[in-house]
This record gives structure tokens, C-alpha cells and sequence, in this order.
């Protein structure tokens, strides 16, 4: 297969796919089945780019154009093949976590759930190799659109009400700031195109480059930079297999990949650090990571705790990006591909735990690593891997960050990245602190205290797992936290063959 | 051409006006009709006047005469037109009349919109 | 016969009209009436094809040569609305009838065609004629079929919105020949070429600086531009749907033509945005009914109404377009003629497949109808989008050009407010999508989609939406050569 069809092939399955799903509906194995085999056949074919955009190649395919000189268009570079990558390779344990969770719950709607989920990841690898900012806003709408139904999946008013807000910030910002941002730069420049070294420079001068600056990054409002990030958490009642499609796969991760391509291929990072444009972002970006780790403490609900650690850990990659170095940016890059891994293990978890034992709360939990203790070990690697601690991911991420940050002589974010470091300790050590070190609280655990052998008993007569299927693929993404510490130099190799100058 | 030389404009809008009035200050709808056709007339008036050349005849011009001076006949013609066309909308209008009175029992247009207030 | 085809652009669906009463019964009729409206389309089509590739066309109708005669002329402009006209025409007069939203019984339905040839007769006639005075004469033949169209509706509610319509009709119909006598008596011409020509040197007169106020108001009442929308609330909320979808598309389409034509096309674009300033007065109002109408379109409980309100938020990006009177302003305006057409026509048309299968077209009646219903339904949410214009659809397009218009006049918070008025047809649409989808969502509902005679329609003009998103070569590609042919004219 040559690259342009891959690429083609790619973009497409995951939409063959939803069609097969919802033809399959009635058949809930056969179905599965489609979903997983698509989920494995998409990772392949993108796994297939991999080597050719290593080598320097950056191959294209022009759909059709829609207006002159805008096309529907995807290349693949190396930010967008490790965003393709993410998205891909994550689908897999999501969709057996998905269908784990799903019958475990007993979910209603089931193809319609997964015809959406097999959309959000068509939508995001169109994200992820578009070759232009019109290609990038329709997947961009896209991933909105086909995400509405899974976040308002149970119907009743606190999902009605959590699907307006959903849609209504990030649609608002979109149409509002980001649609206006592309036609200026239409209109300045002429083109749409993502090029290295930026298409704005020469072309604007003064503090309108700041303002489209703006207009870029609140018009993304799925990177959730304060005060657009309200979505997140209300998104929260979605079932978990969705948290995690929103805030590790896909979703989320699609909003901060916009800014990096933003930041990196129509301004420049030569042109910002030159007119210290995005200086005030990254106040912006430090301003939102500290408040969003602070409301993460506060927060009982561990969903809700999740949603605010993932706000500041995308405040981390916005802030990456706005630093305007190459450091920045790899580590940027690298941390969408760390705290993805990391933070679909949380939800996971998170998910196990509401799903063996019902319990939401982090108050709820004391004891429960004596019954979860597969989850709660893989929620402490996840763990590690947001914090930035070895041996995880995570850590080198954050090193790259404050390295970033150092070199661009702005030290003061380097103490903004430590202080959130201390923060997360904060928020996620608890849970597991609790989980493994405090007695089952009685109250809260009343199926725990008719039966006594659950503080007394052999560990494997202890065990209170969820299902298989949900246990499998959240030990698999914490190993992944382990694994990626060690790969983490080719993920830097990838990125480094980016081409940042003109 | 002092104001009075304009007659002629005086004498349709004072006409156009009082069809106008009649349209917005009356609920009843046939009196409405009326004042549409009176706004509508004092149109074709203002054609026909318009068309009017100092000391002209009519268009026809008897053989081998050169120097005749005669008023425009192409506003006439087109005036016919519309009178055609008022008389159509005179009509429908008038058509839904019926039919509105025998729907709601009345022609008056606040008991109309009442009526329909009610059944909302 | 080529040379012919403006000419039968309206003979044959005028001639058609009568013979449809002739054959009165309503299979055949309407047979018959699709018959004619495709062929309409047709020869819609192959002028089209004819102005793009040898330029334009002029017919003398009857042999009288122009200006004495009635001249037909073809430009890019009037090819492209009568493409416009003719395919909505063709598309939506193959639904179904439905004696549920229709006043008369079915041994008349034959009327109902006869009335519908003649309102496009009317709208085609306006769109091809290059006479000034012609286009009054075809504005009433549109007008009065569709006053008549709209009082057939079943409630009697469509009698007295039928009669306010003919009443401020009627008016703005007489303003337009007002506006014409000015002109005509500071000319002494009629047919709009010639007007072009000899209007410059009597510019400065009063009589002329009057005429275009005529003109503008009368066109304005008949687009139902803001603030003289009055009328359109209630005609097309109780026409029947199909009306509704048919005369939302074209009626105030074929409108606005004729004000771009009276403004671009006599007066030019100087005299008429310079030296009368009247662009002052069409942005802020255009804006107003953007907002406005939106605004309204939320706080509706009827579907109908809704759309109706939605339209003339719609209408004020149109005149928006217009009133910029700058390249990319003018394209997004013309180019949202079409895909208005395409989005409202599918909507009311939805609409209409709703209306076979529930009692009223309340909102809270559509409760659950997306699992009733699901096609008919997802043709509602393409078209919403399509409304708020999500890229991939048509009204991305539209806005595209708007705002690129209004950034290109430096009117930055217009451009703004483009953006933030599609916002507000979020609100409306998904009100009426989370009705559709969440209410009662718990209750078994049997699936009853609309049979597919009404469903193939709908979803020709709702994929139309999507499809002409992605392929502007067409709409955005003729309007934008309308817009450089109209800009062009003044100078």
C-alpha cells in the first residue's frame, strides 16, 4: 500500500467501519467485532506511515477542492502521525473497555454508541492529517458533532443539560473565534495551508498577531483553556468509556493538536518568539494549569477530579507551544502522546471502580485496594505518569517542558510547571493513599460488611474486580505508561523531524 | 412649473394617501379593498398623466401628416395591464373575503385577530 | 427551437396552467405538472450552460426589437436564479399532496397545480425579462397564485394570513410601478439595459433620486426584508407545507434578484451605495434581521413559525451580502440565494413529511419523532446544521464569503456578528432537536417514516445541502462571476 492510499485507507475505515456497526446492530458479537477489527485495522494502516514520515516523507492526498484554494487535503507530518497514533492505537483498549463496560452496565443504545465512537475516530485522524486549516476546522466540527450523542448517551435531563453545554462552548468558540481566525488568515495571506515556518509571517505585524494569537487559541475550545473549559467536567455523565474518548483519544487531545499546529504552521515559532505574540499566553496557559489543579483538589467526585487534572495537563501542552522553542514543542508533542496513555488509565480505573463497586467518590474508597488491587496498582502507574515521575512516560514530557521553558529564558514557568507537579501529588496520591492504606469505611461499603472475609480472607477470595474486559485493557494502558518511559526516544526522534523553520 | 403646474402629482398623492389611510386606519377588510384599489388607482393615474404631451391628440396619425404632435400611447397600453392586474388582486381578495366570513363569521379584522387568539 | 428557449421558459408553464384545469383529473394533472416543471428545469439548465459558454442572450419576444419591444435577456446573473427557481420547481412539485394540510378535496387538486405553474411562470418571468414593467406584470402573476397557494391551507388561519399578504403584496407590487413611472417619465424607456445607458446624464434629478426608494421598499416588501416581514410569519406558517417550501426557496429569492438587478443593474453600484448612501441604511437593517429573526425563530413553538423567522434572519445575510457591495460580499449573498433555497425548501419540506404523521406542527408534537421517524429526522438535523453552517455544508459557504466580504471592508465587528448570529440558529435548531430526540425517549414508539414519494424530495434538497458543501464549483463559482459582472456594470 503507498502512502497516499494508507492515508486515504486510514481516514476511511474508521467510516466503513460505523456503517458496518450499525448494519451489524442486531447481532451485539458480531458487532463488537467489527468495531475491534476495524480498531486493529485502523492502527495497522496508520503504523504503515510511521516509517516513511521517519525517512523525511510528508505524503499527501488532495481530495477534492472546495473553493479555489481550498482544498479538502491531508499530509502527514510527524505531529499529526503522533496524534494519528494516539488516537489509533488507544481506540483498541477503549473499545474493549467499551464493550466490557457497556454489558457489564447493561447500557442502552449500544450501536448508536459505538456508531459514534467509530465517528469520533474517523473525524479525529482527520484532524490529524489534515493538510490545511479548512480540512482541520470540518474534522475539527466533525468530532464535535459525532461526540454530542455519546456525551448526552443517557437521555434524561442532567445529559440534556450537559449536551447543551458541551455544545455550546465548544461550538460557540469554534464559530465564533476559530472560523474568524481561519478567514483572517485567509484574507491576509491567501492560503490555508499548514507549511513549516509558518504562512503569517511578513504578513501581519503588530498586536494583531496577538489577537489571531487569541482568536486561535480560545476559538479551540477543546484544548480547554480557561474560561472555555466548563465542557469538560459537565461532559462528565457521559458513561466512562466516553471520558476516556474525550479526554485521552481523541477529543481533548484534538484541541491541543490544533493549538501545536497553529502555533507551529501558520504563525512559526520563529515569527512568535520574534514579536513575543504569545508571551500572554503562556501566562494564560500558567493561569489555567495552577486554578484548574487547585479545583482538582477540591473535587470529591473522582470523574470530576479527573476532568480538572486533564484541563491543567492541557494547559502544560498550550504552554508548551506558546514558549515558541523547539524544546517546547517536542515536549509538547511528547506529552499529548504521555498524558494520553496516562489519563486513559485513570478513567479506566475510575470506570473499574463505579462499575465492581459503584462508588464515584474519593471519600468512598477507603480500603478498596484490599478487593481492586489490579486497578488501583494500574491507577498509581497512571498516576506517576501525570505527575511526571519516573519510571513513566510522563517524566519526560515534563522534562522537555521545563527544559523548554529554561531555554527560552522564561524561568518563572518553570516554577509554575514544578508547583503543579506538587499539585497533582496532591489531587491523585490520595486516592490510592486511601485505597490501599485506610480500612474499608464501613458506611460507605454496606456489601463489604455482611461479609466479613473481605478484610480477612485470602487476597484472591478478596478480589472484587470489574470484568475482564475492563480490567485487561487498563493494565495494558498502564504498562504502556512504563513502556512509553523507555520508548520516549523515538517518540522525541519522530517529532524532531519536524520541520519548524522555514 | 410652479406648485400649481404639478397638479397633476397633487391630485394623486392627496389620492394615494387617502387609499393608504383607508388600507391602515380600517379593520374592515372590504373597506380595506377599497382603499387598495383607490392607492392602486391613483397609480394609473399618475401613468396616464404622465403621459399627457402639451396640446397633443391622440396617437393616430392620418396619412401623409408629419408635424402631428400626440401623447405617449405606451403608458395607456401599460395602464391596461395593471388596471388588468388590479382587478385580478381586487378579485381574489375579495374571494377570500367570502371565505374568511364564512369561516369566522365576521369581516372585521381586531375581531379576526381575536378569534384567532383565542384559538391559540 | 434553441433560440426559442427563453421564450419558452415561460410559455410553457404559463400554457401548461390552463391545460391542467382541462384535464382536472389529479393523477394525470400531476403527471402532467411534473412533466412540465422538469422540462422547465431543462431549458432553466441549458440557458445556463448556454450564457457560461457564449455569453448573453437576448430575444426579442414576438420579434419587437428592444427598447420598444419586450426584451428577454439571459445574463449569468438571471441564468443562475432561474436554475435556482426551476430546480426547486421540479424538485417539490413531485410531493405528494396531502388532504391533511390542504383546504380542498382531492377531485381539485388540479387547481392546486394550475396555480402552482403559474406562481413559477411568474417567478421565471421575473427572473428572465429584461423589461422593467414586464417584471411588475410577472411579480403579480407569482404574487397572486401565491396568495392563493397560501390560502389553501387547511386551518383557517391561512385565510387571513393569505389576505395580509395580498394586502401588503399588493402595496409593494404598487410601489414598484411607482418607482418605474419615475424612471420611465425621466427616460422614456422601460427595458433595463437601456435604463442603464440613459439614466447617468439625469442622474442629478429629483425625479431619479426618488425612484429607487420606490423601488427598494417595494422589492424589500416583496423579500420580506426587515423591518417589512410582517407578512411572512403567518403565510408561511399556514400554507401548506409544501407552499411554504416551494415560496420560502424562490418567492423571496427571485425578491432579492430583483433588488440586486434595480440596484447593480439600473442604478449602479456608485449612484445607489455613494452618492444616495443607502448602504448605511441596508447593513444595520440586514443586521437587525439576522439578529432579530433569529432571536424570534428561538422563542417559537411552532415548527412552522420557526422556519418562518429563521428565513428572515437568512434574508438579512442575503441583503448583508448586498449591502458590502464588495467582491467576496456580493458572491456570499448571491451564493446564499442558492443554498438558502436548498436548506429552507428541505426544511419545510421535512416538515411537510412530518405533518403526514403527526397532528400538529407544535413542537412539543414532535416529541420522540426521531426514533418515529428517523429519516425524515435526519434530514432536520443536516438541514439545522446546514442552517447554522457546521463546513461541509452549504451554509458554511455562505458565511465564508460574508465574512470575507466584511473583513475585506474592515467592518470587523460585522463580521463578528455573522458569526454570532449563526449561533443563535444553534439555540433554535437544537431546541427542536433535543424535542425530536430526547423527550419521551423512553417510550416504545413503532418506526412510521414518511412514505418514500415525500422522503426523495426531502432528501434531494437536504443532500443538496451537503453535497454543493463540498462542490462549489457551481454556486460559488456562477456567483461569483454574477458578482464580478455586476460590479463590473457601473463602472
Amino acid at each position: 500500500m503507498n502512502p497516499e492510499t494508507a492515508i486515504a485507507v486510514a481516514v476511511l475505515l474508521p467510516l466503513l467501519g460505523a456503517v458496518g456497526i450499525a448494519l451489524t446492530g442486531r447481532w451485539p458479537n458480531l458487532r463488537e467485532g467489527v468495531t475491534i477489527a476495524t480498531a486493529l485495522a485502523v492502527f495497522g494502516v496508520v503504523l504503515s506511515l510511521v516509517p516513511g514520515v521517519l525517512g523525511g516523507d510528508r505524503p499527501g492526498l488532495t481530495v477534492l477542492n472546495v473553493m479555489p484554494g481550498v482544498a479538502l487535503a491531508f499530509e502527514v507530518e510527524p505531529l499529526g502521525m503522533l496524534y494519528g497514533l494516539v488516537a489509533s492505537s488507544l481506540w483498541i483498549p477503549t473499545a474493549l473497555y467499551a464493550i466490557g463496560y457497556c454489558r457489564a452496565h447493561g447500557e442502552e443504545n449500544q450501536t448508536r454508541f459505538f456508531v459514534c465512537f467509530a465517528l469520533a475516530i474517523f473525524a479525529a485522524l482527520g484532524i490529524a492529517f489534515a493538510r490545511n486549516l479548512f480540512t482541520l476546522f470540518l474534522f475539527y466540527e466533525v468530532l464535535t458533532l459525532s461526540t454530542y450523542p455519546l456525551v448526552t448517551h443517557y437521555g434524561n435531563d442532567e445529559a440534556r443539560a450537559a449536551g447543551r453545554t458541551y455544545l455550546g462552548i465548544l461550538l460557540t468558540t469554534s464559530v465564533l473565534f476559530l472560523l474568524l481566525a481561519i478567514v483572517w488568515t485567509w484574507k491576509l495571506t491567501g492560503t490555508l495551508e499548514f507549511s513549516p515556518g509558518g504562512i503569517l509571517a511578513g504578513r501581519v505585524d503588530g498586536p494583531l498577531v496577538a489577537i489571531l494569537l487569541g482568536l486561535y487559541a480560545f476559538g479551540t475550545g477543546k484544548a480547554a483553556l480557561m474560561p472555555f473549559h466548563r465542557w469538560l467536567p459537565a461532559a462528565m455523565v457521559a458513561p466512562t468509556p466516553v471520558s476516556a474518548l474525550l479526554h485521552a483519544v481523541a477529543i481533548v487531545k484534538a484541541g491541543v493538536f490544533t493549538v501545536m499546529k497553529v502555533i507551529v504552521y501558520v504563525f512559526g515559532i520563529d515569527f512568535l518568539s520574534e514579536t513575543g505574540a504569545s508571551i500572554w499566553l503562556m501566562y494564560a496557559a500558567s493561569f489555567t494549569l495552577l486554578a484548574a489543579s487547585i479545583i482538582a483538589l477540591t473535587k470529591d467526585n473522582l470523574k470530576a477530579r479527573l476532568a480538572y487534572s486533564t484541563i491543567s495537563q492541557l494547559a502544560y501542552i498550550v504552554l508548551g507551544g506558546a514558549l515558541a522553542t523547539a524544546t517546547g514543542v517536542f515536549g509538547s508533542g511528547m506529552h499529548i502522546a504521555m498524558h494520553a496513555m496516562g489519563k486513559i488509565t485513570l478513567f479506566f480505573c475510575a470506570g473499574a471502580i463505579f462499575v465492581a463497586s459503584h462508588k464515584k467518590n474519593v471519600s468512598e474508597m477507603d480500603g478498596l485496594g484490599r478487593t481492586m488491587p489490579f486497578t488501583l496498582a494500574a491507577f498509581f502507574v497512571g498516576s506517576m505518569s501525570i505527575i511526571g515521575l519516573p519510571p513513566t512516560g510522563g517524566a519526560w514530557s515534563k522534562w522537555y517542558l521545563a527544559l523548554g521553558a529554561a531555554e527560552g529564558h522564561h524561568a518563572v514557568f518553570v516554577g509554575v510547571l514544578m508547583v503543579s507537579s506538587l499539585l497533582s501529588i496532591g489531587y491523585l496520591m490520595p486516592v490510592v493513599g486511601r485505597a490501599f492504606f485506610l480500612p474499608p469505611n464501613p458506611d460507605s461499603a454496606p456489601a463489604a460488611n455482611s461479609d466479613e472475609k473481605t478484610t480477612s480472607g485470602g487476597f484472591w477470595e478478596n478480589l472484587r474486580e470489574a470484568p475482564l474486559l475492563c480490567l485487561a485493557p487498563l493494565c495494558a494502558t498502564a504498562a504502556g505508561c512504563v513502556v512509553l518511559f523507555f520508548y520516549a526516544p523515538d517518540v522525541l526522534g519522530l517529532l524532531q523531524t519536524m520541520r519548524l523553520g522555514r | 412649473m410652479g406648485i400649481l403646474g404639478l397638479w397633476n402629482y397633487w391630485m394623486v398623492i392627496v389620492l394615494m394617501m387617502i387609499g393608504l389611510y383607508i388600507l391602515i386606519a380600517r379593520e374592515n377588510l372590504v373597506k380595506k379593498m377599497m382603499g387598495l384599489n383607490i392607492f392602486q388607482v391613483s397609480v394609473i393615474m399618475f401613468w396616464v398623466s404622465i403621459a399627457k404631451v402639451e396640446g397633443g391628440t391622440a396617437p393616430i396619425i392620418p396619412e401623409g401628416v408629419t408635424d402631428v404632435v400626440y401623447s405617449n400611447p405606451l403608458p395607456h397600453v401599460l395602464m391596461l395591464t395593471a388596471i388588468v392586474v388590479g382587478v385580478a388582486t381586487t378579485g381574489l381578495g375579495l374571494a377570500l373575503i367570502v371565505r374568511i366570513y364564512e369561516e369566522y363569521g365576521s369581516v372585521e379584522e381586531d375581531t379576526l385577530r381575536e378569534m384567532d387568539r383565542v384559538a391559540e | 427551437m434553441i433560440e426559442h428557449l427563453p421564450a419558452l421558459q415561460t410559455v410553457v408553464p404559463m400554457m401548461a396552467a390552463p391545460i391542467c384545469v382541462l384535464l382536472r383529473q389529479a393523477t394525470l394533472v400531476r403527471i402532467f405538472a411534473i412533466a412540465v416543471a422538469w422540462s422547465c428545469l431543462a431549458i432553466a439548465l441549458a440557458l445556463l450552460e448556454e450564457v457560461l459558454s457564449h455569453g448573453t442572450i437576448s430575444y426579442a419576444l414576438g420579434g419587437w426589437v428592444a427598447p420598444l419591444g419586450i426584451e428577454y435577456r439571459v445574463d449569468v446573473l438571471n441564468a443562475y436564479v432561474l436554475v435556482i427557481v426551476a430546480t426547486i420547481g421540479a424538485v417539490v412539485i413531485p410531493f405528494p399532496l396531502d388532504g391533511r394540510e390542504l383546504r380542498i378535496p382531492r377531485e381539485r387538486y388540479f387547481l392546486f397545480y394550475a396555480l402552482f405553474l403559474l406562481c413559477l411562470t411568474g417567478l421565471l418571468g421575473i427572473t428572465i425579462t429584461g423589461d422593467l414593467f414586464n417584471i411588475f406584470v410577472f411579480l403579480e402573476i407569482s404574487s397572486l397564485s401565491a396568495y392563493a397557494l397560501i390560502g389553501l391551507g387547511k386551518e383557517r388561519g391561512a385565510l387571513t394570513a393569505a389576505f395580509s399578504y395580498l394586502v401588503m403584496g399588493t402595496i409593494g407590487g404598487t410601489f414598484i410601478l411607482i418607482g418605474t413611472g419615475l424612471i420611465y417619465q425621466m427616460t422614456g424607456t422601460l427595458n433595463i439595459v437601456d435604463l442603464a445607458r440613459r439614466l447617468p446624464p439625469v442622474l442629478e434629478s429629483r425625479t431619479v433620486w426618488i425612484a429607487p426608494a420606490f423601488l427598494v421598499v417595494g422589492t424589500s416588501i416583496k423579500l420580506a426584508a426587515f423591518p417589512l416581514h410582517q407578512w411572512l410569519p403567518n403565510a408561511y406558517t399556514f400554507a401548506p407545507s409544501m407552499v411554504a417550501s416551494f415560496l420560502s426557496a424562490t418567492a423571496t429569492k427571485v425578491a432579492y434578484y430583483v433588488l440586486v438587478r434595480v440596484i447593480f443593474g439600473i442604478f449602479g453600484a456608485a449612484f445607489f451605495f455613494e452618492t444616495l448612501g443607502l448602504s448605511n441604511l441596508l447593513l444595520p437593517l440586514s443586521l437587525i434581521a439576522m439578529l432579530v429573526g433569529s432571536i424570534a425563530a428561538i422563542q417559537q413553538t411552532n415548527i412552522k413559525r420557526l422556519l418562518a423567522y429563521s428565513s428572515i434572519a437568512q434574508i438579512g445575510y442575503m441583503t448583508l451580502g448586498l449591502s458590502l457591495a464588495n467582491l467576496n460580499g456580493l458572491t456570499g449573498g448571491l451564493v446564499h440565494l442558492f443554498n438558502h433555497a436548498l436548506m429552507k425548501g428541505g426544511l419545510f419540506l421535512v416538515v411537510a413529511c412530518a405533518l403526514s404523521r403527526v397532528a400538529s406542527p407544535d413542537l412539543e408534537a414532535l416529541r420522540g419523532l426521531g426514533r418515529k421517524m428517523p429519516l425524515t429526522m435526519a434530514a432536520f438535523v443536516v438541514g439545522g446544521l446546514s442552517l447554522i453552517g457546521v463546513p461541509g455544508t452549504v451554509g458554511f459557504v455562505s458565511k465564508w464569503f460574508l465574512v470575507l466580504g466584511a473583513l475585506d471592508k474592515g467592518l470587523y465587528a460585522v463580521a463578528f456578528l455573522i458569526l454570532g448570529s449563526s449561533l443563535l440558529a444553534v439555540v433554535y435548531v437544537w431546541r427542536v432537536v433535543e424535542i425530536m430526540y430526547f423527550r419521551d425517549s423512553d417510550a416504545i414508539v413503532e418506526r412510521d417514516e414518511a412514505p418514500l414519494s415525500m422522503l426523495v424530495p426531502t432528501w434531494i434538497l437536504i443532500g443538496g445541502t451537503v453535497y454543493f458543501g463540498f462542490n462549489t464549483a457551481l454556486t460559488a463559482g456562477v456567483a461569483h462571476t454574477a458578482a464580478q459582472f455586476l460590479l463590473s456594470l457601473g463602472s
